[in-house]
């Protein structure tokens, strides 16, 4: 399996969660730099009425999810993960009614913690919206623990 | 919602009118209860909530995002504020795993400046002393 292989099954894994599904979330790519999600606009998901700008707990989200898929990037392979913290600092508002890119990168695994950096954006990556710094809980594969009698 | 809270007249948000100008708090279905000015928001278990589900879980960004709120809501009532506070920094602890079940969360405000609030949140399932998650919160108020 070569490093892209198991994001290859992204696409699949977000489509069987229902909070990425009704938030209407989508994989967006996976390379050396982490995974990327981006989500398409909606008026439901809005943060304030009279401005149309998402609300910060979408972004939270989406932070959090893509964080997940990164750990299972660096790892490239399925593993139960739970997240323990997530910091997040929202530096501006979303652009009204744009869309939201996530990008998240795992740059350390043990084998019990994986630690991941996050940004997310509306148009570029060098004027964020929000940074998160968070860290996964690595439980053992379970096929590890049902070989056990 | 039956409009009976006590401090429904104030200057700031009733709690039919913030949920209203928050359309993710619908989404989400958030509801609150209000003792005076003391909130609980209230979370109600539905299918579309669900982060993981071979467990079932909520989703983080979910139990997130509902502690985001009950922070907001209660500086709104609290600080009679008409406009909703944006936070600058959250800091979320997961304790537990989410069930499919509902959800409560109350906000302590630790201190509210002239442009900032610092803000903490516990947010708990079967036992209000056996919290699933913990926020912590700065608010820009101005």
């Amino acid at each position: 399996m070569t490093k892209t292989d198991f994001s290859e099954m992204f696409a699949t894994i977000n489509s069987t969660v229902p909070y990425i599904r009704a938030l209407g979330a989508l994989f967006d790519g996976a390379d050396e730099e982490g995974v990327t999600m981006r989500l398409p606009f909606r008026d439901d998901l809005v943060g304030d009425r009279d401005t149309r700008i998402l609300a910060s707990g979408v972004v939270t989200a989406l932070l959090d999810h893509c964080c997940g898929m990164a750990v299972w990037h660096a790892m490239n392979a399925y593993q139960p993960i739970a997240t323990l913290d997530l910091r997040i600092d929202y530096m501006r508002p979303a652009a009204p009614a744009s869309d939201l890119i996530v990008t998240a990168n795992c740059f350390k695994i043990t084998r019990s913690v994986a630690f991941v950096r996050a940004f997310a954006f509306d148009t570029t990556s060098e004027d964020p919206v929000a940074a998160a710094q968070s860290a996964f809980m690595i439980s053992s594969p379970t096929t590890r623990v049902s070989a056990r009698p | 919602m039956t409009g009976q809270f006590i401090n429904g007249n104030h200057d700031g948000f009733t709690k039919e009118s913030l949920l209203r100008a928050i359309p993710f708090s619908e989404f989400l279905g958030v509801r609150l209860n209000l003792a005076g000015d003391e909130l609980t928001a209230h979370l109600p278990f539905a299918d579309h909530l669900v982060g993981n589900p071979m467990l079932p879980a909520l989703h983080g960004g979910v139990i997130g995002a509902f502690m985001e709120i009950a922070a907001m809501a209660q500086l709104s009532f609290k600080e009679k504020f008409n406009q909703i506070p944006k936070p600058i920094n959250v800091n979320i602890q997961y304790l537990r795993s989410g069930k499919p079940i509902d959800t409560f969360a109350r906000a302590h405000l630790n201190r509210v400046g002239r442009t900032i609030a610092n803000v903490e949140v516990s947010a708990w399932q079967d036992h209000r002393h056996h919290p699933i998650a913990t926020l912590q919160a700065h608010f820009l108020l101005a």
